[in-house]
């Protein structure tokens, strides 16, 4: 995937950025740090400006004619009978005609390019993260280093991620603004994210789906890093003397609020699939996840096993 | 005996809850004892309660909804100052769970029993005249339906002072809506105040439309009905087809709670998007349930106002109805995030935006309708301009929510939040309120002081931009909504704003009981003495104000779509018929209240598991239903002779405001000069 800037509207989206938000850093989405959340960026200015095509006149008739044919302007044209205008009439299907065909052609495209289910190409190995919402924490899994930690997400900067995502409670959104897309986390169902840092930095996480009590507490620090860094973090975290068996899982799951950031340093062995298996004994086949269109995915993720 | 009600149901221990039971409690007190000391118990009862007449239904169905929105607006204004203050540290005033519930009781009120009850009302009040007939086709199921709307909206005012309301949002999302998650009382309260309120809505709709397409005056064709009438036939086929999947989402979901059963359940086969998919196809539908009956009174309001016909008619015709269909077809945009594939995201994707393209013809003709028009700047006509302005800015957001790459960052933050209510603020209530000043005089028999309800309308639309504004700025900042506090520091000017600008809008509901006070007290000087008040197009102006109870002793001709515009032009709009005939009207009913009573017992009983009440109450139902089909006497003649005495007295009163208008006592065109 090419980094910002596919459109050819980098110009108009730096500009609009710059002129209507005077590099905020604090407005998250138009402060991307990652591939995705760039795109996404864009398609929002270019949509906007395609949209202002109406609504600009829109605004300025209104003011006119409200102004100009006011009842004390005797001088006004008045036309009590005049009810019909086949160009008047032509002009207003044809204008949002048009600007729906161009905006419907930016959706397709850039829905089919943003999919979060579709990884992100780099050539580089992407850290698999398998991210399990819980009330009201986040448990990421990292399979490929046996390790876990709760309520902290440290990943490489500058390396693709590959998020499995699920729930052991009701539904929530499990969101990193900077980086670009949320998705769902449901109980008994696997949802696919893909995302990626530009650079390193603290990044706010969070559940962006009410979800009871706790909810406003469901947040966590994305933390990217350089790559010899999450090394070094991984190896601290093997070092932990927290393990997260069964037990300790379960312990976990219970409801709480505001649980402390924790390291463990080993995992039970496929412990993200045996969280879906539970609500879904017949369903999990995460091999069947079309990773490559990911347009095949829902019949896997929503459709019961027989 | 009492299930699960005991005396701990009350909520002592929280001072906020306490304190608004207690004042609407004193407030009942001292309505019932107004109502005792002035002896009013017999009007009211056969007046108004018992009345099958559609303008007092509607009449009604008003009250209801500005009550509720007094309770919707509290809520809101909580939730505003709460979010001003819990930032870093602080946890505000209310903690999760108030806050949750006071959050889950705003939506459904403002919705369900705010702007249903709202536009209900209007459609009761308009329709009928404006169509030439007497009658809604159903009078003794209208008066059910409103009953049903009212107990509903008591079973969610009941739930402030026992036991709780719900903490799941007003859309109600399984798994947290299930026993497991919600044990308490609350989604009970939430799911079958919806469901009594639900059959309401639903018999509303086929009601209605049955009226329509049944009682239309001679030579109105379907192309000639008034666009109110249009856009509320098509809300009623949305109503129709819409409400019976809200009924099944909650009837399962009840089977869920009350007997175990797993359909929206994380486990053993259940499936919430199940849920998800069912509320949102009722729920889009919904918002334009709410929104189109408001478009109709744009129409009615820009074309009275400016003095011409409507612009393109016909186009707005086909705008409607194409909204109508494609409103059936956009409800994933409701959950994009929830990994559907890119094709799947991208056809509902489209089938949203696409309903931009008929609301935009219908911004352009009403524009146009403006073009060479002679504009009196009333406050219909103001809250129609900000209406059209403001509008657009919410429907740009809505179409840039349809993009899923958007929505998968916008989704769930307080840019949604924005949206919609930038939608439903000036896209239904505006209207509405414009609906309220436009014919009131026609229900009440004098025109609103036009002072107080400007200052009404700059106290709204000023603190409406104040509010939702920065709530669009804090969308782009990631601020989920329904947040009971946070951590990030830099929301919280943007959540103080807002909370001004909700203070504002505080002014706007105060001036507007200041405007129904005043109006009140000088009803004398702004009497409606020739039904026409506004000069009106339509036939609901060519009924007195207020209308005698059968609108019409003379069913009217119609020639054109500006009926009752033809007819002045004609010089036939105020000729006397000849001769009378006997009018044939309902009886006043007492069994539409008794109905909605027992429905209350009903739900009661189920919220709080008392099952001999709820059988009590479902039985009540039935038989009431029963009796109501088993009674033959539920009409009365009204003889020709008193149809005449009515007649000639309005002739009377009609002449003399004529020959006063002739003389210039009171301005040809009221409020002409602006």
């Amino acid at each position: 995937m090419k980094r910002r800037g596919h459109f050819g509207f980098a110009g108009l989206s730096a500009l609009g950025t710059a002129a209507f938000l005077g590099g905020c850093r604090h407005v998250v989405l138009f402060d991307p740090k990652g591939p995705i959340g760039g795109a996404e960026r864009s398609v929002i200015l270019v949509a906007i400006a395609l949209m202002l095509i109406v609504v600009i006149p829109v605004f300025v008739m209104s003011f006119l004619f409200a102004r100009r044919y006011r009842a004390s302007n005797a001088k006004a044209t008045y036309t009590p009978k005049w009810s019909y205008s086949g160009k008047i009439d032509l002009i207003t299907w044809l204008v949002p005609v048009a600007i729906v065909t161009a905006l419907g052609i930016l959706a397709w495209s850039q829905t089919h390019r943003l999919n979060p289910y579709k990884p992100i190409n780099g050539g580089i190995k992407p850290v698999t993260i398998e991210a399990v919402s819980l009330d009201w924490k986040w448990l990421f899994i990292y399979p490929d280093h046996h390790i876990a930690s709760v309520n902290e997400l440290v990943f490489p900067a500058k390396v693709p991620l590959s998020f499995r995502i699920t729930s052991d409670t009701v539904m929530t959104s499990f969101f990193i603004p900077q980086l670009g897309s949320q998705i769902y986390a449901m109980a008994g169902m696997q949802t696919r994210l893909h995302l990626m840092a530009d650079e390193p930095g603290v990044y706010l996480g969070q559940n962006q789906q009410y979800s009871g009590k706790g909810f406003s507490n469901m947040h966590f620090e994305a933390i990217a890093v350089p790559e010899e860094q999450f090394e070094a973090w991984v190896e601290k975290a093997k070092q932990s003397p927290e393990e997260l068996d069964l037990a300790r899982f379960e312990e976990i799951a219970k409801p709480s609020v505001g649980y402390p950031v924790t390291s463990f340093s080993s995992v039970e062995p496929d412990l993200f699939d045996s969280i879906i298996r539970k609500y879904r004994p017949a369903n999990v086949n995460p091999g069947a996840m079309s990773e490559e269109t990911g347009s095949t995915h829902r019949k896997s993720v929503f459709r019961e096993g027989s | 005996m009492f299930g699960r009600l005991s005396f701990s149901a009350i909520p002592y221990e929280n001072p906020v809850t306490i304190g608004a039971v207690a004042g609407a409690m004193v407030l009942g007190v001292v309505i019932l004892a107004l109502i005792t000391y002035y002896r009013k118990w017999t009007y009211l009862w056969t007046e108004w309660l018992t009345s099958l007449d559609h303008k007092r239904i509607g009449v009604m169905y008003i009250i209801l909804a500005l009550i509720m929105l007094l309770r919707g607006f509290s809520d809101a204004i909580m939730m505003r100052s709460q979010q001003a203050l819990a930032a870093g540290t602080s946890q505000g005033y209310l903690p999760p769970g108030h806050f949750d519930q006071v959050f889950s009781a705003h939506g459904s009120i403002m919705i369900i029993f705010m702007a249903m009850p709202f536009l209900v009302g209007l459609m009761n009040i308009a329709v009928p005249q404006q169509i030439g007939a007497r009658d809604v086709a159903f009078p003794f199921m209208n008066s059910v339906s409103f009953w049903l709307t009212a107990t509903g909206a008591l079973l969610v005012m009941v739930s402030l002072g026992l036991g709780e309301f719900s903490k799941a949002g007003w859309s109600g999302y399984a798994p947290l809506t299930e026993r497991q998650y919600s044990p308490g009382t609350g989604v009970d309260y939430w799911m079958w105040a919806f469901q009594i309120a639900g059959a309401g809505s639903l018999m509303s709709g086929i009601n209605f439309l049955v009226t329509i397409l049944k009682m239309r005056a001679p030579g109105m064709t379907l192309m000639r009905m008034p666009m109110f009438v249009w856009t509320t036939f098509v809300t009623n086929v949305l109503m129709i087809f819409a409400f019976p999947v809200l009924t099944v989402a909650l009837a399962l979901l009840a089977l869920d709670r009350y007997l175990g059963m797993h359909f929206f359940t994380n486990e053993l086969g259940g499936n919430m998007m199940m849920y998800v998919n069912l509320f949102w196809i009722w729920g889009h539908p919904e918002v334009y349930i709410v929104i189109l009956p408001a478009f109709g009174i744009f129409s009615e309001v820009v074309a009275t106002f400016s003095g011409k016909r409507l612009f393109g008619y016909t186009s707005l015709v086909y705008a409607t109805v194409a909204i109508m269909v494609l409103s059936f077809s956009v409800w994933v945009h409701h959950f994009f995030t929830m990994g559907a594939g890119p094709n799947v995201n991208t056809f509902f994707g489209i089938t949203t935006m696409m309903i931009a393209v008929p609301t935009g013809v219908k911004t352009f003709n009403w524009l146009f309708t403006m073009y060479r028009g002679r504009i009196r700047f009333t406050t219909p006509m103001y809250w129609t301009l900000a209406f059209i302005v403001t509008f657009v800015i919410g429907g740009m957001a809505g179409v840039l929510l349809s993009i899923p790459p958007a929505d998968y960052v916008l989704h769930n933050s307080l840019f949604l939040i924005a949206h919609f209510h930038n939608m439903l603020i000036p896209g239904a209530l505006f209207g509405f309120l414009a609906g309220y000043a436009y014919w009131f005089p026609k229900a009440v028999g004098f025109r609103l002081n036009e002072t107080w309800g400007k200052r009404a309308f700059w106290a709204w639309v000023v603190g409406f931009y104040l509010a939702f504004v920065p709530l669009y700025v804090l969308g782009f900042m990631g601020m989920p909504r329904r947040m009971q506090h946070y951590a990030n520091l830099a929301w919280q000017p943007y959540l103080v704003v807002a909370a001004m600008g909700a203070a504002v809008i505080m002014l706007g509901i105060l001036f507007q009981m200041i405007q129904l006070f005043v109006s009140i007290r000088e009803r004398d000087a702004n009497r409606d003495l020739t039904g026409d008040p506004w000069d009106g197009h339509t036939l609901e102006w060519a009924t007195s104000s207020p209308p005698a109870v059968y609108n019409f002793a003379k069913i009217p001709v119609v020639h054109d779509i500006d009926a009752f515009r033809d007819m002045k032009e004609k010089g036939v709009a105020y000729r006397q018929p000849d001769q009378y005939r006997d009018i044939e009207m309902p009886k006043n009913s007492a069994k539409g209240l008794f109905i909605g009573a027992f429905a209350f017992l009903f739900g009661f009983g189920l919220v709080w598991y008392i099952w001999w009440l709820a059988i009590l109450g479902a039985l009540g139902m039935l038989l009431t239903v029963i009796a109501r089909g088993s009674d033959d006497d539920t009409d009365y003649i009204i003889p020709a002779a008193e149809v005449e005495r009515i007649e000639n007295q309005r002739y009377r009163q009609l002449s003399a405001a004529m020959d006063r208008r002739a003389e210039g006592q009171i301005a040809p065109e009221p409020l002409a000069q602006v």
